[in-house]
């Protein structure tokens, strides 16, 4: 009995000190390391919801901007020339994304299925920037000028792959049995998978589509050359168009501090925006899970 | 369905296609002399597309260098450390950081980042490193170590949640099996964990380099878009993504757009071998024989 009882403390005073030490360092470190990444998370945080509600104001939201050196105007054409893009890009971005992901989820277990996959994969990987000297390829250089169309295409080639990808997986996940039920019923294959299996999965599509769609919606690099940006209201698709992100960087390189400010109004409207998506994502994405469980 | 699917293997010849066609000329005037090229001039038509290559690889190696042991001690400190009521907020936080788009981080690290970097962190850096040649000069903010470390910032929530996700499933009776030897926490993760998950880990750290290397304009904005090479990171440089961004939409004649094309290919493709070597790496690593354990 008392022999049991001493086990232990014999066991602590048998690790040596340089172990515990060692232990306790690393430790230290470790926490060291969460505090470094969070750091800098809170300083852009903190330091955007100061710098844009202070500079917020109602005309941000509805003006246009106004000439260098007067002082007021807004980014209204462009919150509504970043919609204008986003919608185009979404247009041509969620069926092409989610059919590849139906065609790999439920006909592509095979080598061509794989290609498709590892090709959704590399695409993922491809410099943003790349996409757009292709949309200007492709669009720009055909139509002559810089479009809304050519930004909302360069959108779109970056949507695709995230949304095969997420679309696939979420399907993957509807059980076996519900496939073969309604094979039992002498449903037909296509009208399982669209009736059957893409109505399950609905709510898990919606999340990959919203998440790419999230990602896209901060992108600024492939409008350089293709929406271009554009000081005016303009919401023809055919025509050079604003986009909140170009007018962030634009005004963030000026000299002027007004721009500064409006800037930093713009980053924050933006930042809600996405924050919004993600955080409805998962709202959206534990209220499935509870639903199908 | 198939159509779709057919639509993702044509996005990607036609990537190929239109960055090989466009970028013809450039590659029939310099062939492979443009990749050693130190010269920029595109008023006499000279294009070299050296001082990029190197911008791009040493700002991605700093921020390699600053993000991957940050990443690997979060994803540590979520899976073995913390209690379990904070690891769902933490991971969350950490993710929070790949939702913000670059150009906001560019934004911060103009007027917040680069304010420090310069009162601060440069005068320290020139005190006690100044010896290696790598802090010298004069510093005016914008430069390859301000973007080495938003590019950092911006990889962390990659590398991270990569490594925690490969934590995660190391089984638990590895764990347990240190444990019973009589091993520290400490010893535990290093035996029983880490050395199981090193291959998805650096699995994590090559896609966190692919994303670094393609990253335009959150670089754009603090490097300082100068193309030379200088071995001081006080100095500032220019990256291949970076002179797309500046230069592109006002690029005049065939050759001049031709030769950004071609920095546009060469960075696809770097980006593409990059992404195939981290899925080799995984496979061949998790098919080979069980991690050897010697403490």
């Amino acid at each position: 009995m008392s022999n049991l009882a001493t086990t232990p403390t014999l066991r602590v005073a048998s690790i040596s000190l340089r172990r515990r030490v060692t232990d306790h360092v690393m430790t230290g470190l470790a926490i060291v390391t969460v505090i470094l990444v969070l750091v800098p998370l809170f300083a852009i945080f903190a330091y955007l919801v100061y710098r844009g509600i202070g500079s917020l104001n109602w005309s941000f939201l509805t003006q246009t901007p106004k000439p260098v050196g007067e002082a007021g105007g807004g980014m209204a054409n462009a919150i509504v020339g970043s919609a204008v893009i986003l919608f185009l890009a979404s247009l041509i971005g969620v069926p092409v994304g989610v059919g590849a992901g139906i065609y790999v989820a439920e006909y592509g277990r095979n080598r061509f299925g794989d290609a498709i996959r590892f090709t959704a994969d590399v695409l993922n990987g491809v410099p943003s920037i790349v996409i757009g000297i292709v949309a200007y390829s492709i669009v720009v250089l055909a139509q002559g000028h810089f479009s809304a169309l050519a930004g909302g295409v360069a959108l779109s080639i970056m949507m695709i792959p995230t949304i095969t990808r997420t679309t696939e997986e979420m399907l993957l996940l509807v059980p076996r049995a519900l496939r073969e039920a309604a094979y039992g019923l002498g449903i037909p294959r296509w009208r399982t998978t669209l009736s059957i299996t893409l109505r399950t999965a609905t709510s898990g599509v919606i999340t990959g589509i919203m998440l790419a769609f999230a990602r896209v919606a901060g992108e600024t690099a492939p409008l350089l050359f293709t929406a271009l940006g554009n000081q005016f209201w303009s919401v023809k698709v055919n025509e050079p168009t604003a986009a909140l992100p170009l007018q962030i960087y634009t005004y963030a390189l000026s000299p002027y501090d007004d721009w500064h400010r409006q800037a930093w109004a713009g980053a924050f409207v933006l930042i809600v925006l996405i924050v919004t998506a993600v955080a409805a994502v998962r709202f959206a994405v534990r209220r499935g899970t509870f639903g199908a469980a | 369905m198939l159509l779709c699917g057919l639509a993702v293997l044509g996005l990607l010849v036609l990537i190929v296609y239109e960055l090989v066609l466009h970028s013809g000329p450039s590659w029939h005037a310099f062939g492979f002399k443009f990749f050693a090229g130190h010269d920029w001039d595109p008023v006499n038509e000279q294009f070299g597309a050296m001082p990029f290559i190197y911008g791009t690889l040493v700002s991605s190696l700093l921020a390699l260098i600053i993000a991957v042991p940050l990443s690997i001690g979060v994803a540590v400190f979520t899976t073995e450390m913390c209690p379990v009521k904070l690891r769902g907020p933490l991971s969350f936080f950490v993710e929070l950081l790949a939702a913000i788009p670059s150009v906001v981080y560019g934004l911060w690290a103009i007027f917040v980042l680069i304010p420090i970097l310069t009162k601060y962190v440069g005068p320290f850096l020139a005190r006690t490193l100044g010896w290696t040649g790598l802090f010298t000069g004069p510093f005016y903010g914008v430069s390859m170590l301000a973007a080495g470390i938003i590019l950092a910032v911006m990889i962390v929530p990659i590398i991270s949640s990569i490594a925690r996700e490969v934590l995660m499933v190391v089984p638990q009776h590895q764990r347990e099996a240190a444990l019973a030897l009589g091993a520290t926490r400490w010893e535990m993760i290093r035996v029983g964990v880490l050395r199981n998950a090193r291959a998805g880990i650096m699995g994590g750290i090559i896609l966190g380099l692919g994303r670094a290397l393609g990253e335009t304009m959150a670089v754009t904005m603090v490097i300082g878009n100068n193309p030379q090479i200088v071995k001081s990171l006080f100095a500032p440089g220019y990256t291949m993504a970076s002179v797309l961004a500046n230069e592109f939409s006002e690029a005049t004649g065939t050759i001049n757009r031709a030769a950004l094309i071609e920095i546009g290919l060469a960075l696809f493709l770097v980006t593409i071998v990059v992404n195939a070597l981290a899925r080799l790496l995984v496979w061949t690593v998790t098919r080979g024989q069980p991690s050897r354990v010697n403490v």
